[in-house]
């Protein structure tokens, strides 16, 4: 069974639909580096969700390639191919008349694997995505909510431990407040298992937050800016990118970085806000204007002072 | 059969010693209902389930099979619903009268109308279950791999068994209830001592009512069994 983090490469991948004016993805290519997430984002028509079907072969290639590790997707059986690749989209779908269980259980057992592993399997992935294994595997889909139903269908991708995962807008139908916390728990987790991700959205602060590397494509699939989310927000390539990632994006730069990212100086902290070293810039930076401050004292860990940033500290 | 009526009995068939009820033609004297279930009421009964077995039985073969071609090749859809429409629209007793030439006085005349009447119901049923699967879950079995084989029997089957199931109630019901009708052309099932009643000149009540209370009681038993086998295999739709 492959685990390791599989490199995926779009070469001039192109996907024009019959009848259809224009193509849906035009000439695509980029890497997706082993281990990594790469955020294929862009306005809709842009292509994103139609160049991440194409790795698993949901809609053919018209032209180009994918490559997989070095194999083109077209040299791979399409069922092997889907059943090696974990698939997440919005709406879930899982499969409504199966217990949580079979539901995570559905690519093992095609896969010829014994009912004990796949138990074992099962409930480790329960405590993996953070619900009760004992709970809730015999649960019915319809007897959780929808953001549980969510950590279920990232189960349930996960489940044959694949070495490519494709994500398809996941947490978009889901509420803000969840939305945010299965974001860091994503995060977290791909900590962890170091899978290579492709994860499409329409929302470039979840880009920001989740890629390491970010997709910007535009109308007619063609890709616009392929970088870090830094050179992305600093450096956009020209007024499409830059207006697609918000006159904002100065401030989306600063939640990049954390006050623990900067070097305290140890002048006296009294009376100032006290902020823990893990919050992201834009944040410190919206507590001294709200306070009218200008400068604050990083706390770390143990709750010792670690010392004073000053505003210009942060904007630097 | 009983045959006394056919000999075109008295007014009051002589049943020996008849009893006051009887011979007022009560509406249910308890002792014709005693003497005569072993050899009117139960074998009438069994007769009326074997008929209602073997229609629905195969008709549902046949309506699953039909509904499979409608739902691969959406255009004959619409032509196979319109022949269970039109089997249908035949009155049963046209039927009986078209069939008569062909397979005669028999059961299998009897089978054959009440068959091809379960279709209608069937056929729309079946197939609107294996419609009703959502995209998304389609769209993720196939993402993960599933054959188009093993999504039929995994996935579209399993989801379309609840509207499966009702579709097999109300024909069992509509079967037990038109299934009556046989006896206008032969001596079998249930139909056939509520016949004898009509046709006895007084119209004998009591006949009546228990021939006819008992197919009420089937249609209404038969319903209950198949709610709680809907209920016992599709745990997961009660949630919904």
């Amino acid at each position: 069974m492959p685990s390791a983090a599989a490199e995926l490469v779009f070469d001039e991948a192109t996907k024009v639909y019959p009848g259809r004016e224009g193509a849906a993805v035009d000439h695509l290519s980029l890497t997706v580096p082993a281990g990594e997430i790469c955020v294929l984002v862009g306005p809709s028509g842009g292509g994103k969700t139609t160049a991440l079907k194409l790795v698993n072969r949901l809609i053919p290639l018209t032209g180009g390639d994918i490559r997989i590790d070095g194999t083109s997707i077209l040299d791979h059986d399409l069922v092997e191919l889907r059943r090696s690749i974990g698939y997440v989209i919005q709406q879930v779908g899982l499969f409504p008349h199966m217990t949580i269980e079979a539901n995570i259980g559905t690519v093992p057992k095609l896969l010829g694997r014994d009912r004990k592993w796949i138990r074992r399997r099962v409930a480790e992935l329960l405590e993996l995505v953070g619900l009760d294994p004992d709970k809730d595997r015999k649960r019915f889909p319809a007897e959780l909510s929808g953001g549980q139903r969510q950590r279920v269908g990232l189960a349930r991708a996960l489940a044959a431990n694949p070495s490519l995962m494709l994500m398809d807008e996941p947490f978009g139908a889901i509420d803000p407040i969840v939305r945010a916390r299965l974001q860091d728990e994503f995060l977290r987790l791909q900590h962890e298992l170091r899978k290579t991700v492709v994860f499409v959205t329409h929302d470039i602060d979840e880009a920001i937050k989740l890629g390491d590397r970010i997709a910007i494509l535009r109308e007619g699939g063609r890709l616009a800016q392929y970088d870090t989310p830094q050179r992305i927000l600093e450096q956009p390539v020209d007024d499409f990118v830059a207006d697609f990632v918000g006159r904002d994006r100065a401030l989306k730069a600063l939640s990049l970085r954390t006050l623990g990212d900067l070097e305290p100086t140890s002048a006296a902290g009294d009376g100032l806000p006290r902020l823990p070293a893990e919050t992201n810039l834009r944040d410190a930076l919206a507590v001294l204007i709200a306070e009218h401050r200008e400068a604050l004292v990083v706390v770390g860990a143990d709750g010792r002072a670690l010392g004073v940033v000053k505003r210009e500290d942060l904007l630097r | 059969m009983t045959g006394w009526l056919l000999a075109g009995g008295p007014v009051i068939p002589n049943f020996g010693r008849p009893s006051a009820c009887l011979k007022r033609n009560g509406w249910f004297c308890t002792d014709w209902m005693g003497k005569h279930w072993g050899d009117t009421l139960q074998p009438a009964l069994v007769q009326h389930i074997e008929l209602t077995l073997v229609a629905v039985g195969i008709g549902f073969a046949i309506a699953f099979l039909l509904a499979l071609v409608g739902f691969r090749w959406r255009i004959f859809d619409a032509p196979l619903g319109g022949l269970t429409d039109l089997l249908y629209a035949i009155p049963s007793i046209a039927l009986f009268q078209l069939l008569v030439p062909l397979t005669g006085l028999t059961v299998t005349t009897v089978e054959i109308a009440l068959t091809s009447y379960t279709l209608f119901i069937l056929y729309r049923n079946i197939l609107s279950g294996l419609r009703s699967v959502p995209d998304e879950v389609l769209e993720s079995a196939r993402g993960m791999g599933f054959t188009r084989l093993q999504t039929f029997v995994r996935v579209e089957l399993p989801l379309a068994a609840p509207a499966i199931l009702a579709g097999v109630r109300i024909a069992t019901v509509a079967t037990i209830s038109i299934a009556t009708v046989a006896a206008f052309l032969i001596q079998y099932g249930l139909g056939a001592p509520i016949f004898d009643a009509i046709e006895t000149p007084d119209l004998f009540k009591t006949e009546l009512l228990a021939s006819g209370g008992l197919a009420i009681l089937l249609a209404l038993t038969a319903d209950g069994l198949l709610a709680v086998v809907q209920r016992a295999v599709t745990p997961w739709n009660r949630l919904r």
